[in-house]
């Protein structure tokens, strides 16, 4: 029988290789042979999401490789999901995401969240056209961290703004964080409008959140 | 009368098309996260007097304001019921202007959506969609489809079956956006060039080419690698560059003269109709008219 190293590992390379099915029957075997939650989820799930946001990262992937590992990966989730409650695994931190008012693109704000639950962050998307008063209730509904935001317009961008202000005017500034990405947008926008960070692609932008979560103010 | 454009094409005249419509409605009032498809019922009179700069410019192709025009996409408005009566004005519109001295084409854009099994649509959805789009410009009487920004080879190949289905005799323009990455030019979902122009041809398009993305000098490449993957007549529309945002304000950084400077190369590349994408305006296109005049001997 193979080490529960071995089957960590095989989980990886079938998220890697975007196979759902094979992920699936791999995780509820890791369960069967009590692993823990928390292991299967870093050493097996995370751990392949790990190295193909690296892969995207220089190139060597595509878009369609990550949204099957994605597709995976929620297989994957779906199993352990009941037991990483019961097991009390902490969350990394909770991010709002959504493409801003206006804004029906949402491949790079979907691939965001992906990349973001690969990283075990928890993700509450708020979908497309998310208006910036949205934003801010969730984010204090949800008593979230962070709140990304993306657009692929820029005729709906500058609604990005609005969303910084807002958290401002109900003093929510440093304590919930702002990101923002998307193909008009630049480090120098997020500058100009008062954003905490920039992710100029998916990974760079959990790179940026997990930066976030070290810096806000609240304690969770 | 004008003469069917692809024959134009295959006698070797270059055919100059419109600049942008986008950047040029939102300078004209097109709200940020507004439609720019429900201009067409709204603001009719804005789409005539840009199309109209376009023509004094000298472009001899109108593009109609239906990028986002399909039962998809307008369901996302609640203007799904009114996909026939937008699409059939969208093309009187210009046509009132064209008159016999241009052309109308229609464009199509992409549904926005992820097709399975990547994403969770249905091709079937988006084929249905885009037939619905396309049976009423079809019956407007436009004289030819242009897809553009596409992002995804499987549907741009589903957008070029549906107009075939609906009518086979409208030539269909199929341009692509693409980026450059490390090994080479690939659309979002990984297409390359070689299979972009394999699958086109197969769905049965009549030209291919690119638009939006790019400013002209890597469109110039990317003309250079279609050219060398297909003999289909090639349809190349650059951004005026890549947008550079400050503040509130998004610009587009090339000129005019820049656009005209570059545009022999581009033509030497194989292209057959020009035009422009994101941020150009009249006077690109008034730039372009010129270069095209002195080398037809005007």
């Amino acid at each position: 029988m193979e080490s529960s190293a071995e089957l960590l590992n095989e989980i990886a390379e079938a998220l890697q290789r975007g196979d759902d099915e094979r992920t699936r029957a791999l995780v509820s075997d890791a369960v069967a042979r009590k692993i823990t939650a928390k292991q299967i989820l870093d050493q097996g799930l995370i751990a392949g999401m790990n190295v193909v946001g690296e892969q995207f990262k220089c190139q060597d992937i595509f878009l369609p490789d990550v949204l099957l590992a994605a597709r995976a990966m929620y297989a994957g989730l779906d199993v352990i999901k009941p037991l990483l409650i019961s097991e009390k695994v902490a969350s990394r931190g909770k991010v709002v995401i959504g493409s801003v008012q206006g804004d029906l693109h949402d491949i790079g704000k979907n691939l965001v969240g992906i990349m973001l639950k690969g990283a075990g962050f928890e993700v509450v998307d708020l979908g497309s056209d998310v208006a910036p008063e949205r934003f801010v209730e969730t984010a204090k509904s949800e008593n979230a961290q962070v709140v990304g935001m993306s657009a692929l317009l820029t005729t709906t961008m500058t609604a990005m703004k609005r969303t910084v202000e807002l958290l401002k005017t109900q003093g929510l500034a440093g304590t919930v964080k702002t990101i923002i990405g998307g193909a008009p947008v630049t480090a120098e926008y997020a500058r100009s409008i008062g954003a905490d960070a920039y992710g100029y692609d998916a990974a760079n932008a959990v790179e940026q959140v997990k930066r976030l979560m070290g810096t806000t103010s609240r304690n969770t | 009368m004008l003469k069917p454009f692809l024959e134009r094409i295959q006698q070797g005249e270059i055919l100059l098309s419109d600049g942008a419509l986008g950047t040029m409605l939102m300078q004209r009032g097109l709200r940020s996260g507004g439609s720019p498809d429900e201009f067409v019922l709204s603001h009719p009179e804005v789409l005539q007097d840009i199309a109209q700069e376009y023509l004094t410019a000298g472009a001899e192709i109108m593009v109609t304001d239906t990028f986002g025009a399909s039962g998809l996409r307008l369901a996302s408005y609640g203007l799904a019921d009114r996909t026939e009566e937008l699409n059939r004005r969208a093309v009187e519109l210009l046509r009132a202007k064209a008159g016999d001295k241009a052309y109308v084409f229609a464009d199509i854009g992409p549904s926005g959506r992820i097709l399975k099994p990547y994403g969770n649509t249905d091709p079937g959805e988006v084929l249905a969609s885009y037939e619905g789009q396309m049976r009423a410009l079809a019956e407007a009487r436009v004289d030819a489809f242009c897809l553009e920004t596409m992002i995804d080879l499987a549907e741009a190949e589903l957008a070029t079956r549906a107009a075939k289905n609906v009518a086979p005799d409208v030539p269909v323009i199929a341009t692509m956006t693409f980026e450059r990455r490390r090994k080479g030019f690939f659309t979002v979902m990984g297409n390359s060039i070689k299979q972009v122009c394999d699958g086109l041809v197969r769905a049965g398009a009549d030209m291919v080419g690119s638009n939006c993305g790019n400013g002209i000098e890597q469109m110039i490449e990317i003309a250079r690698e279609l050219r060398t993957a297909t003999s289909l007549p090639l349809s190349i529309r650059p951004n005026a560059g890549m947008p550079v945002t400050s503040g509130e304000g998004v610009s587009y950084p090339e000129t005019p003269e820049f656009m005209a400077l570059r545009l022999p190369d581009l033509l030497a590349a194989g292209a057959s109709i020009i035009g422009g994408c994101c941020g150009t305006r009249p006077d690109h296109i008034r730039a372009l008219r010129q270069v095209l005049d002195q080398r037809a001997g005007r």
